[in-house]
């Protein structure tokens, strides 16, 4: 079985349970307390992770995490995140938030990956979500591919499986519920993910022991770089004003509430 | 003044457009400019012969290399029309073939892309959502060429007669290193998503819960589900919650996978109307219905979050008992239209 080097590009993003509000900052929009509120591992690109890390250990593969986001929000993710698969973390200390310039965050991503040490390309497979939960633009890993020069690439990944003599079979996703099935030959690669078929691995102290010997002296020695704007320019940011008028029904009874919906689904 | 390129695929079988295709001609039009529409496919000529009265200048690349949607090859592909036609606004819609690819191109013309655009305004303002569909933002971008992929469902669609193209070729070369072996659909008997369907029909995890009884009963839920759908035609949707504890092995609707799931992790579908069956209409999950126009939930929580101005009637009923009686009454209707179909 060949082995990888893996690199898992992913960004965090608030917990999706907490309310968001946008404000304006002096640097663009922004979210209201965006730094008190609690992260988590962007979603899609956590799936990556945890399909990346299950490739790695069958094929004996190397795995990397590489990170853009404030340099305390991201160890405080890594607490938990770290005790699930072992990597090695690659940090970007950089702005957090859905409304920075994928290209730039891309440029970013690509010049940490480049400066990995031992990196060998032709085995490089890049893995992230397909779309961030924040900007959801689904960009950032095309342009990654691209400034690494990797032109075999896949977006809304569900699975790869990877033959003897290197070559991979990936399915991805496409209208209508089903998967496009493609054959690679071989590395180098980028796969933007989407779900995948991995369970979220539980919480293991002792990978987590494992990991943290490397990701607080990688954290403490984290690249700051600014994310630039670009040419970006946003007129409005807002929630959306729609609230329905809701009608509440306790006392219908099943009969009724049947023949109501039937009526409705016919109209 | 902007030189807008339209950039459109042949669909999957390799012979007609998309209707996407035709709502990003439509919306290009809008914008008053004159247009060159770019078509990527094997052979294109009656594609391009059904935009011909659209007035545009009509680029293609054509071979069959460029019929599989492969990164490579539509990345060359789009490249080249981007170049031959020098232009600085591309519009084209939001398939997975191009959202796939149009972003990594935009990088090669050192442009940029926008991509899930729900408006775009004569002035090329865009509109787009951020936060997985929590917060909707107008932007605009002075980089060139500027890439804009539009979601479906959301211009009309360019109607007008077919004609005879006058189609420019651009002859490109590629050397993929990926082949597409082929489409993997669900067994026809699992068919659950259906992107046309006028209703969506979210399952929550309330159905694998205990019920009244005291047990749960997966069995009875799938049974009643599995009968809406064959009775409404409705493409099934889930919450996150309810697919996860199918990968965590827990007893579960055998039929749902990760594509059937709605909300901040999973799709945001479009349909007329929807209809949630014990969810907890809370944001996460409320986000996959941002696109639904009429939405309507049955649930036993009289406070769930629904209840708050975000579906449009709530039901607090037993599911099982409504979609027992729903499937009956789906049923009877369904058999009434067939005797009156056989007298005619």
């Amino acid at each position: 079985m060949p082995n990888f080097h893996i690199v898992v590009c992913a960004g965090i993003v608030p917990d999706p349970l907490q309310t968001l509000e946008p404000v304006t900052t002096p640097t663009g929009p922004g979210l209201k307390n965006e730094m008190m509120l609690p992260a988590v591992l962007d979603p899609w690109a956590g799936h990556s992770l945890y399909e990346a890390a299950a490739l790695a250990e069958k094929t004996g593969s190397k795995l990397w995490l590489v990170s853009l986001a404030p340099k305390a929000k991201l160890q405080q993710v890594m607490m938990t995140v770290a005790q699930k698969v072992k990597f090695e973390l690659v940090p970007i200390d950089g702005p957090l938030g859905g409304f920075t310039d994928a290209y730039s965050v891309a440029a970013a991503l690509a010049d940490a990956i480049q400066t990995i040490p031992d990196l060998d390309r032709t085995k490089l497979l890049v893995f992230g979500g397909w779309e961030s939960a924040t900007r959801a633009a689904g960009v950032t890993m095309q342009v990654v591919g691209e400034r690494l020069g990797i032109t075999e690439q896949f977006q809304g990944v569900d699975e790869i499986k990877v033959s003897d003599d290197g070559s991979f079979e990936v399915l991805e996703r496409i209208e209508g519920g089903r998967h496009q099935v493609s054959k690679c030959t071989a590395a180098p690669a980028v796969l933007g993910w989407a779900t995948g078929n991995l369970p979220e691995p539980r919480n293991n102290p002792q990978v987590g022991m494992v990991n943290m010997r490397t990701v607080m002296p990688a954290l403490q020695k984290a690249k700051a770089v600014q994310i630039a704007a670009g040419t970006l320019a946003y007129n409005a940011v807002a929630l959306p004003k729609q609230q329905r008028n809701t009608r509440v029904e306790k006392n219908m009874s099943p009969d009724e509430i049947a023949r109501e919906i039937a009526m409705w689904i016919e109209e | 003044m902007e030189k807008i390129l339209v950039l459109v695929h042949l669909d999957e079988a390799g012979t007609s457009l998309p209707k996407t295709a035709f709502e990003a001609v439509g919306a290009a039009l809008e914008l008053g400019s004159p247009i060159t529409i770019g078509i990527i496919g094997d052979n294109v000529q009656s594609a391009a012969d059904a935009l011909a009265t659209t007035g545009a200048r009509i680029l293609a690349v054509s071979a069959p290399e460029f019929s599989q949607p492969r990164y490579s090859s539509d990345a060359a592909a789009a490249e080249a029309l981007c170049r031959a036609a020098e232009a600085t606004i591309v519009l084209a819609p939001s398939t997975s073939r191009f959202s796939r690819v149009l972003p990594g191109v935009a990088y090669r013309l050192n442009g940029a892309a926008e991509t899930h655009i729900t408006g775009l305004n004569p002035d090329l303002t865009v509109t787009r959502w951020f936060y997985r569909q929590r917060i909707e933002a107008t932007l605009s971008r002075a980089t060139r060429p500027w890439f804009l992929l539009l979601d479906p469902g959301t211009h009309a669609a360019w109607q007008g007669a077919p004609g005879t193209a006058n189609l420019e070729k651009i002859a490109v070369t590629t050397t993929p290193r990926t082949t597409v072996t082929g489409i993997r659909s669900p067994q026809q008997d699992q068919q659950t998503i259906r992107p046309d369907a006028k209703l969506l029909f979210v399952a929550g995890a309330g159905w694998t819960k205990k019920q009244a009884d005291g047990q749960p009963h997966v069995a009875d839920a799938e049974i009643l589900i599995k009968g809406f759908l064959n009775n409404s035609g409705a493409s099934l949707g889930s919450s996150k919650s309810l697919v996860d504890q199918g990968s965590e092995n827990q007893a579960v609707l055998t039929f749902l996978t990760h594509l059937n799931q709605v909300g901040q992790t999973g799709a945001t579908p479009r349909h007329p109307k929807g209809l949630s069956t014990c969810c907890h209409g809370e944001e996460p999950h409320v986000v996959g219905w941002r696109f639904i126009n009429e939405r309507r939930a049955i649930n036993l929580d009289a406070n769930c979050g629904w209840a708050r101005g975000k579906a449009d009637v709530v039901y607090v009923a037993d599911a099982f008992e409504v979609t027992k009686k729903l499937n009956a009454l789906l049923a009877q209707k369904h058999e009434e239209k067939l005797a009156v179909a056989a007298v005619l």
